[in-house]
Formats: C-alpha cells, structure tokens, sequence
C-alpha cells in the first residue's frame, strides 16, 4: 500500500472531475516565487511527497505568504525540513482561498462494508464533532443528496456570513465523482479530501491524500 | 437459501411436529418446549421423544424415530444434546421431516469442540436438504398455525409483525409488547448461532410472505456487512424492515492515516448502510416494536405534515416540541380548516396546530374534529392526545365510597363509553381518510385496562405511551415513504 503525493492525489481528483485548487509545483525557491506571482497574491506553500501524510503537525504548511521575500524564506526554510526519509519532495504553491466554510469527503476502505463513501463538514474540529455520513459504493444521486441532509450541521450549507448557498448540485457531483473512482478503480483504497473550501458556493479541493492498494505508476 | 424455499413452510406452517428431547421434567427446556406447542393450540399432530419413553403431557413419548410414520411431520424441534443430533437429524429426514429447530447448545459458542460440531451439523443440513434453525436458539412462533415451538413465554397474538433475532431473549420481548399492545406477530424466530439459516434468510422469507406487513429484526454482528445489506435492501424493495443493532456503542474506530478512516466507525458506516438500503433503524427496543407496530397497523402519510389535536394545552405543546426535532412537519393550520372548526367548537380553543380544545369539546366533538382534520388535503397524519381522561376520573368514582349513588354510575359509564367512542372514531377516520391519526396517552401504560387505551386495543391498533414516541413512530413511517417516493418504489 502507499500514498500519492498531493499534488499526485489532486491531479487524480481532478481527472474524475473534483474541483481542485489551481496550483503549481516546483523544485526551487526560484520556482516557488516564480509560481505566486503567476497565480498572484496571496498564496500558500507546501512541502509534499508521497511519504509526506501530516503535513501540518510537521510545520510543512505555511498559509497567507503576502509577497516575493515571504515566498523565498518559506521554500528554503521548508526544503531545508525535509529529512532523508521524506524521499522525494517538491514545493506546491496554491492561491489562499477566500472561504469560511470547510467540507471534508473522502472514500475508506471499510472492513466488513467495503469502500465506503463519506461526506462532513470539515477544519479542525472535523474530528472532534463527527458531523459525518456515509454510504456504501456506489451511491446514486439521490444517496448523495441524503447524506447532505444527514448532516445535523446542514444549515451551514445554506447562505453562510455574506456567502451564498453551497452549490448542492456541486457538492452531489463531488460525492458521485468519489464513488465512481472507488468502484471503477480497485486500487484506489482510501481518498481523503481535507479540507475543501467553499468558493462562492462551490467546493474546492485545497488538500487530499489519495492511497493505493500498490502502485507501479500514477494511476488514470 | 431462496425466499420460495418450501422448507420455510415446514418451519412455519408445519403439518406435524416432533419435540425431541421431551423431558417429564417440568424445568426441562424439553418439557417447557412440549408444553408451550400443545398449550397454545397447534392443530397438527404433536409427536414427542424419550430415552425411557412413557407420556408426558398426554403425549406417548416414542424412544426412537423409528416409530414414526412416514410423513406425519415435517418439523423437529431439537431438545436433545449436540452428541445426540446427527443421528436424531438422519432419522428424522429419512421419515420425510424438512425443517429442524435446533435448541440445543454445546455448538459454535462452546469453544473449538462446539465449531466443529456446529461445521458437522451444517454439512449434515446440506446433506439431508434439511433446513437447520439455530442452533442455540430459543424457538419459533407462528400465528397463523398456532405455533409456539419456543422455550420461552409469551405466545403473541396473530398479528403482522414477523420477527427474527440474533438474541432469542428479544423475541421475548417483542413478544411481550405484542401481548401488552395488543398489536400481533405473524411470525418470530430465535436465529441462535446462525450457522445454516441467518437473519437475513429469514427476513428473505418475510419479504414474500402474505402473513407479514413488516419486519423485524434484532443483530449484533454483521460479519459480512456488504452481503448482509445487499440481501435487505431486496427485502426492503417489498416490506418496510425495522432494525435495532446491539452494540451500537463498541466505537470500532480504525488506527487510520486519513480522516476519512477515523471517522468510519461501525456504527457510523451501519447506520449510512442503513439509510442506503431503506432499513429502518430503531433506536430502542420500545422504539423498534412500536415502528414495527406501527408499519402493521396505520395507513401510511404521503407528507410530513401532522395535526396534533388534544383535548389539553401541555400535551399539545410537548408534542409540537417533539415535532420540531423531528423530520416531521408541524403544520400552520390552513385557514379553511380554521374557520370550519370555529363554526364547531367555542371561542377558546388555540385556533392553531396544535389544535388545543381547551376542555371545549361536547357530546361528538373529538370525532367531528378528528374526521374533518385528517381529511384535510394539507395534513398527511394526526396526532391525537387526552384520550381516556374522563374514564381516569370515572375510574376513581367507581372506586369510591358514594358509587354508584349520586349519579356516578351513570356518569362513570357515559365517560368509558365516551372514551371507546373516541378510540374507535380515531381508527374509522384513519382508515377511511388513508391517512395515519396516532393516539397517545400514558394511560397505555399506567393504567390499560382504561376505556381509552383498552378501545384503541380492540381496534388493532397501537396506543402510544406518549406524544414523543408516537412522533417518533410517525418520523419512522414518514422517512420510509420519502425513501420510497425518492427511489419510486413501493411496498
């Protein structure tokens, strides 16, 4: 079993059609800088690898860099972090998403169920509140719009402090794009999409870790 | 095991039955189990056996199966020792016996000696094309053929709730509401150990069974969770399914890398499997058995909003509390309604839902009201509450040192009749309007033998113990038709 780095994990969602981040990858803190002032101001630096799972508890993750100085000293300073067992790493660079709300989803491998599907809301107290559903794979559209209402925390799909209504239609995608990768694609065992971020009402992927059963190449 | 396996009918609709294993001993389970199937009035021939032979309870007690004929009975019921079985088993199928009900322990849950035996007695089952219940179960009960194969008490009145548990205890609780209620049991089976028939072949067999509204189960362990769901989701396409898991609580929370695997504790993936398959799940004994009574008995709402209507402003306002937190509606009183009731009832009443008589309520008020509530187009279900409140008072009049002089008689008898009246235009409403009208009190508990409570009995129906639980009851009813609406499927 192994993982796929994030940025490998997004392009994964994003093939089957999960909103993702737009984002870049580099090597160097040239790049890095290079990358944030094409997406523009401001904007979030990774370190990430395929070996890389807890990025935030290891200080790899550093948010609201405002300029070409903070991108510098935050690339050097997180490729400095990197240690030997961490294999190969790069540098992602990502816009700051503007957007109060935070989703999680995702696809476990359950032992008696099987690949499940799951859908909650999301940041830091994911854990701690458990507001979360799940269903079996393969979910119809109808599952998905039920595990919505599942929520006890729903209303904050609703018109949320000056945002508008989390696109349901959206999010229903999300979730049948998750279920199908996990029927269609035996190697995908697990899928953890954490957080996404509501932008003008639509989720968007800002992390994910997707693991595989085994792995000879990037899967499709 | 497929739902049109005949076997099924020898378990359930046997033409005679053998205990094996009759005990003389009236602590005996294979006495207890003689005992229950003649007491309760099994019409087919009754056959027992003993090592010593003799009579017990009237019956010869033959010392071999041998004595058998051919023919006479399609169902054992397994009293003897695990040791003894195999042997009972091939004779019994060589005389033409199609079912077994094991009771016997020493099997799966008795170490590695009991797994053996319990593999031997399936690969024996499979040899014989016997179909095997249990074993370590506690019986099977069916109405319709007046049988009561269990070791435990009671028998339940013929009804269309069918029951099938992993715990034997809880068919005796089930079958104690049944008896309590009123509100009966088609069938009800003890799987024991599961090791050849499980939960889900029984509730297969429940699916097409013309005895049966509703099923009920009770489990613990779902070994093969995806199977398991796949197989009551083809039950649930037929028959509502109610079912209360034990061991809700036990975590089963994974050491996950992701956030998604934490999360995905048992309970949370059962319950999401739950909501997928259209089971509905109780969240308590009394939950379950009433959400079962309830599939059996009521029509079923084709919205979610309800009329609460009570002869008490309290009971009302607890109820709509209830309502609330429910995925039920409360329904703003449609004006038409409003001013129809204005014309019936004096100015004090809430003139809103909850609909508050406020003690306004004369001779034929509550089934004037109740008839043109519940046929209102904009209310799917009812709510009724304050029955038998007159017949409690008449209660402690009958009980009193002036009964039955100044008045009391009459009045005490004018009030039961009243509250039977009630009860009875309650159930006529319901099923004439197809719509559901649920009536609470706590005098279904505290007091049964009440008018009120005691009448809505005789209708067939349940009286709830309470508004919050009747809510919940009707919650149950309302998301099992939504389910059905969304996916287009009836049943």
């Amino acid at each position: 079993m192994t993982t796929l780095s994030e940025a490998a994990s997004k392009r994964l969602l994003a093939r089957h059609g999960v909103a993702v981040v737009d984002e870049r990858t580099a090597d160097t803190p040239d790049g890095a800088v290079d990358a944030a002032v094409e997406l523009g101001f401001p904007v979030v630096v990774k370190l990430c690898g395929p070996e890389i799972a807890h990025k935030t508890e290891r200080g790899l993750v550093r948010l609201s860099l405002t300029d070409e100085t903070a991108v510098r000293a935050a690339a050097e300073a997180l490729l400095a972090a990197a240690a030997p067992q961490d294999g190969a790493v790069e540098l992602l660079i990502a816009p700051m998403l503007p957007g109060a709300r935070e989703l999680i989803a995702g696809v476990t491998d359950d032992p008696h169920f099987g690949r499940c599907v799951m859908v909650g809301m999301g940041g830091i107290l994911t854990e701690a509140i458990a507001d979360v559903s799940f269903r079996l794979v393969p979910i119809d559209r109808v599952d998905a719009e039920e595990m919505l209402d599942d929520l006890a925390t729903r209303r904050l799909l609703g018109p949320f402090r000056g945002e508008p209504a989390v696109d349901r239609a959206a999010l229903v995608d999300v979730l049948l794009a998750l279920s199908e990768l996990a029927q269609h694609d035996p190697n995908v065992r697990a899928v953890d999409v954490n957080p996404f971020i509501v932008v003008d009402g639509r989720p968007v992927a800002v992390d994910a870790l997707v693991e595989m059963i085994e792995m000879d190449a990037e899967p499709g | 095991m497929s739902a049109a396996d005949p076997r099924f009918a020898a378990l359930f609709d046997p033409r005679g039955v053998i205990v094996a294993g009759a005990s003389s001993h009236p602590g005996k389970f294979g006495f207890v189990a003689l005992h229950n199937i003649l007491a309760n009035g099994y019409a087919g021939p009754v056959f027992a056996t003993n090592r010593d032979g003799g009579e017990i309870l009237g019956v010869h007690a033959m010392t071999s199966i041998e004595e058998l004929p051919h023919g006479a009975a399609d169902l054992v019921f397994v009293c003897t020792p695990a040791s003894a079985n195999p042997g009972l088993l091939r004779a019994c199928a060589a005389k033409g016996v199609r079912a077994a009900f094991v009771t016997s322990a020493g099997y799966g849950e008795a170490g590695d000696a009991g797994r053996r035996a319990e593999h031997e007695l399936v690969a024996l089952a499979d040899e014989l094309g016997l179909l095997v219940a249990g074993p370590n179960g506690q019986g099977v009960v069916s109405t319709p053929s007046s049988l009561c194969a269990q070791i435990v008490a009671p028998y339940p009145p013929r009804g269309r709730i069918a029951i099938a548990s992993q715990s034997g205890n809880f068919i005796s609780s089930f079958e104690n509401y049944a008896v309590h209620s009123g509100v009966g049991v088609s069938r009800a089976v003890s799987a024991g150990n599961a090791a050849a028939v499980t939960v889900p072949d029984f509730l297969d067999y429940y699916a097409s069974d013309p005895e049966t509204a509703v099923a009920l189960a009770y489990v613990e362990g779902v070994a093969h969770g995806r199977a398991f769901f796949e197989r009551i989701r083809a039950v649930t396409a037929q028959k509502p399914v109610v079912i209360l898991k034990g061991g809700t609580t036990s975590g089963g929370q994974r050491a996950a890398a992701s956030h998604t695997g934490a999360l995905a504790t048992d309970d949370r993936v059962f319950d999401g499997a739950c909501r997928q398959a259209g089971v509905v799940r109780a969240a308590t004994v009394e939950d379950a058995f009433e959400a079962a009574a309830t599939f059996a008995t009521q029509p079923r709402p084709n919205g979610p909003n309800i009329a609460v209507v009570t002869t008490a402003g309290g009971w009302g306002v607890v109820a709509a509390d209830a309502i609330g937190r429910s995925e039920l509606h409360l329904v703003a009183l449609p004006d038409d309604l409003r001013a129809t009731l204005d014309e019936k009832l004096p100015p004090r009443w809430s003139r809103n839902n909850p609909i508050d008589l406020a003690g306004a309520e004369t001779r034929d008020t509550i089934p004037e009201v109740l008839d043109l509530v519940v046929n209102h187009d904009e209310i799917d279900a009812v709510i009724y509450l304050g029955l038998g409140i007159q017949s409690n008072q008449a209660r402690m009049m009958r009980a009193s040192h002036f009964f039955p002089d100044h008045g009391l008689e009459r009045i005490v008898a004018y009030h039961e009749r009243q509250d039977a009246r009630f009860a009875r235009a309650a159930a006529d409403a319901s099923a004439a309007a197809g719509k559901p009208i649920l009536t609470a009190t706590e005098l279904a508990v505290t007091d049964p033998d009440n008018a009120g409570p005691r009448s809505v009995r005789e209708t067939g129906r349940l009286c709830y113990p309470s508004a919050n639980r009747a809510v919940n009851a009707l919650e149950h009813l309302w998301c099992d038709a939504r389910f059905r609406r969304r996916r287009a499927r009836t049943g």
